[in-house]
């Protein structure tokens, strides 16, 4: 069995399968059943500024989509930060790190946009010696109204400020936790890495509503008649938590910055995914809020098995392996030529690809009057939309045509040459072929 | 002890009460809103969907499931009704297992079908349940249509004439209306009077008046309706019960399989109901399935059918025959019935085996004698008192592709009418259809 040790900012952890911080990093008693059940590490529930603690709804808290049996696809929540004291929470980090030295522990933050405040924390957070610490600069809902969380998030001048004072006033790593509610994610991470961060961890969640009660008339979750926009997360994100990891991972300011990747993990490959596009490790929540703390151990089977059949012996052999074949529309092979194909033995002739096909596409799949569907390639432009309608899976494949034959669509002759859309004759800025 | 499985003869109160309220429960029980949500989701909403196209009455099964996936179960109960108005019967009674279920693209991918029946049967509960009838009269056109005969076809006729501003009077030999419904199959797949209920449901469209105890032949006839009617539509069923040609048919315990359903979906106390230790039925068809379980079901020890054609020739589905094999019918193949032995009354069955030749059934000549106090006849039945005027075609009523028959004026569907299969919503689809062509020629 593969070995899943991972080192990150130089912390080690027996697994890349962190608790993202959230409710699962409330408390103690919550991170003791984490680490029995084989979690990696754990970023802890943002602590506040010392003094009375914030106060959460007593109303539900969580909004959720389905999929098929009522699979959780996408949770919201209005939860705030630890709504417990400082000091307890400070006792519990203290004894939770002394008892599991071999697991990652970090502290989640967030305090006033000023430095006294963060200057007051601080040395009592490195006191629990607790392995780092991640500035919470992304919660969307609550905290921002009151100047914190993504409010501070969406100003890469804020950013930089706190992440300096940390540096300052804190000796271990600090991972600044960036939120997706911005136009371009490459801002605020080099900002981290300007003030000094040691790594980014992205996506907070996403400002949503994530459904509305028709007879109440209001968002859910709904407190009292009314409801307000949460942070969304869970499967649903993970396309736009990996798009967020990967621009930052392939961007030349910030391809070295280390990244905790965030977003709907839920099983081995999704991690595998996120670590392919550069993330050193990730962090999981909504898995165990829908399943609880037992998922931790088919993503440490699943990941172990997956690399042995690959051959990898550590999770450095892959990460960011991806990276380099992440790229702009703008040079993609426009000679590249492909047709699906429809496996017969395996089509159970729902005629769900015809449907997508003809109705929204090409029109290029044939249907006759017993039910058996065929590509047309002539009309085929391999765009995969029967391929990712298709119920069976593996049934429509795409298939490359190879150079030298005729791409029956346009009637020339596939050329096998690397060619895009900077060269192409159609691009009225296009530079000359050399 | 005579009130057991063993005791000698044909005795009521073979099992207990409660045992005997279990055994008659609902063969497929109605879905939760959570498993009807599950089962759902598991319909890929195919295109040009084959269900469909298997459904006699072409109900848009992707639609309705689709509906009920989005929350709206009334919704698609429309959708069911619209095609077919005894949608709640056909989710408990059609053999789904060779219609829509069979043709299901998952039967094909994982031998395991969208359960379609049940959600049906979801879909019309919930409207049924809350006394809603989703459709309405149009305003009247002054024509008036009679309607010989209250089973399914004659129903669904009846309903869609109503809907569409006719005056409508059904006339049913019997006390009750509702055919096969109400008086021709197992119990358990009409529970809680379920037959009766719909009747009463339907009427709700008004504009039909329903006569009991008028039997065509007898109470009323043909030429009489057409001179008091501007159409007529006959749906009398299949009445006569073919004889089984066998020696010792006459003794006593030997009767017709339909009339011990009959009796038995009247009963009010089934404890009541005297059954045989040993029970044999005649038959491969789904009466016989329907006779046969019944009977173990009331507390028989011994009950076989008897068919004589193999298992793949047998009438019933391999589901109805699971279900009696499941239940502790023995089936056996490949018999045909020589004599009935006792002394004025059944004691013992003689079955010879058979062989098909060129499709022909032969006896070899080797017999087995089985214990039997009953034997029930479900070799089929035949049409009965049809009026003279009308063309017969294959022993049945001849029709044309909407329901005309060879009489001017005169329509006919269900079972009594030559074309389709025997099956209720095979006659829903012909009585709708033969309301139509009734509609356009009267309107024309």
């Amino acid at each position: 069995m593969a070995d899943l040790t991972t080192e990150f900012l130089g912390i080690k952890s027996p697994n890349p399968f962190w608790l993202a911080s959230a409710p699962p990093t409330d408390k103690e008693y919550n991170v003791r059943r984490a680490f029995e059940a084989g979690w990696g590490g754990v970023v802890w529930k943002t602590l506040g500024s010392e003094g009375p603690p914030v106060v959460n709804v007593n109303g539900p808290r969580y909004g959720a989509i389905f999929g098929a049996d009522r699979r959780l696809l996408g949770l919201n929540n209005i939860e705030l930060i630890t709504d417990r004291s400082l000091e307890i929470n400070l006792e519990e980090i203290t004894r939770v790190k002394k008892d599991y030295p071999d697991r990652a522990v970090i502290v989640s933050i967030m305090v006033p946009c000023e430095e006294e405040a963060w200057k007051a924390i601080l040395p009592k957070v490195e006191a629990t010696g607790a392995d780092g610490i991640e500035l919470n600069f992304g919660c969307p809902h609550g905290m921002a109204e009151r100047g914190m969380g993504a409010a501070v998030g969406q100003v890469p001048e804020y950013i930089q400020m706190v992440t300096e004072w940390c540096k300052k006033y804190y000796s271990k790593p600090v991972i600044v936790k960036l939120t997706p509610n911005i136009t371009d994610v490459r801002f605020p991470a080099r900002a981290a890495k300007a003030g000094g961060g040691d790594a980014v961890s992205l996506i907070n969640t996403i400002n949503s509503i994530v459904s509305v009660d028709l007879d109440q008339m209001a968002p859910e979750p709904t407190v009292g008649g009314k409801g307000t926009h949460g942070g969304y997360c869970g499967p649903a994100v993970k396309p736009i938590a990996m798009n967020m990891v990967a621009e930052i991972a392939r961007c030349p300011e910030t391809h070295d910055l280390p990244i905790s990747a965030i977003g709907g993990v839920t099983t081995w490959k999704d991690a595998a995914e996120f670590m392919a596009l550069g993330a050193g490790n990730v962090q999981v929540c909504t898995a165990a809020m829908t399943y609880g703390f037992n998922v931790v151990k088919e993503m440490i089977s699943g990941l172990s098995n997956w690399m042995d059949e690959k051959g990898y012996t550590s999770t450095q052999d892959f990460i960011g392996m991806a990276v380099p074949n992440v790229t702009d529309w703008q040079y993609l092979d426009l000679n590249f030529i492909a047709k699906a194909k429809i496996n017969q033995e395996d089509c159970i002739s729902c005629g769900r690809c015809f449907a997508a096909c003809e109705d929204t596409s090409h029109q290029a799949i044939e249907m006759s009057a017993d039910r058996v569907f065929t590509v047309k390639d002539d009309e085929c432009v391999a765009c995969n939309l029967c391929v990712n309608v298709c119920p069976i899976e593996g049934c429509i494949t795409m298939e490359e045509v190879p150079a030298g034959q005729i791409d029956e669509r346009t009637g020339k002759v596939v050329s096998g040459e690397y060619a895009n859309w900077t060269t192409h004759p159609n691009n009225p800025s296009a530079t000359a072929a050399e | 002890m005579a009130s057991s499985h063993q005791a000698s003869g044909i005795h009521a109160g073979r099992l207990a009460a409660a045992e005997i309220a279990d055994n008659f429960g609902d063969l497929h029980p109605a879905y939760d809103p959570h498993e009807a949500a599950v089962a759902a989701d598991r319909c890929y909403f195919c295109y040009d969907a084959p269900c469909m196209t298997a459904c006699p009455t072409s109900i848009d099964i992707p639609q309705f499931i689709r509906e009920i996936q989005a929350g709206h179960p009334a919704s698609a109960a429309k959708t069911i009704l619209d095609q077919n108005i005894l949608g709640g019967m056909c989710a408990r009674v059609c053999p789904t297992e060779t219609l829509c279920e069979e043709a299901c693209v998952r039967e094909a991918a994982e031998g395991k079908p969208v359960e379609i029946g049940r959600l049906q049967r979801y879909a019309t509960d919930t409207v049924m349940e809350k006394g809603v009838h989703p459709f309405s009269r149009a305003a009247s056109t002054g024509k008036r249509v009679a309607v010989v005969g209250a089973g399914p076809a004659g129903l669904s006729a009846a309903h869609r004439l109503a809907m569409l501003g006719h005056d409508v009077v059904i006339y049913d030999a019997k006390a009750k209306a509702g055919g096969l419904n109400e008086f021709g199959i197992a119990a358990y797949k009409s529970t809680e009077d379920f037959a009766a209920r719909e009747v009463d449901w339907l009427l709700k469209i008004g504009g039909i008046t329903v006569e009991y105890g008028k039997k065509l032949g007898t109470d009323l006839s043909l030429e009489a309706l057409k001179g008091d009617f501007d159409a007529v539509f006959l749906s009398i069923g299949l009445a006569g019960v073919n004889a089984l040609r066998a020696e010792g048919e006459d003794l006593s315990g030997v009767r017709d399989a339909v009339d011990f359903i009959e009796e038995l979906r009247q009963a009010e106390d089934l404890t009541k109901l005297p059954v045989g230790r040993n029970v044999v039925v005649i038959g491969g068809g789904m009466t016989a399935v329907d006779a046969a379980v019944q009977s173990k079901l009331l507390g028989a020890e011994n009950v076989t059918i008897a068919y004589r054609r193999d298992r793949d020739a047998m009438g019933a589905s391999r589901f109805e025959q699971d279900l009696a094999a499941s239940k502790g019918v023995t089936l056996m193949f490949n018999v045909m019935p020589k004599a009935i032995h006792g002394n004025g009354a059944a004691a013992e069955i003689e079955l010879e085996y058979t062989q098909v030749e060129d499709g022909r059934v032969r006896g070899t000549g080797e017999t087995v004698r089985l214990a039997a106090e009953q034997v029930y006849k479900a070799i089929g039945q035949s049409l009965q008192g049809q009026p003279d005027a009308v063309e017969l075609e294959g022993g049945k009523i001849m029709v044309d592709a909407t329901g005309r028959t060879s009489v001017a004026n005169v329509w006919a569907g269900g079972d009594c009418a030559s074309g389709g299969e025997d099956l209720t919503v095979t006659a829903v689809a012909e009585g709708r259809d033969a309301a139509m062509d009734i509609h356009t020629s009267l309107m024309g």
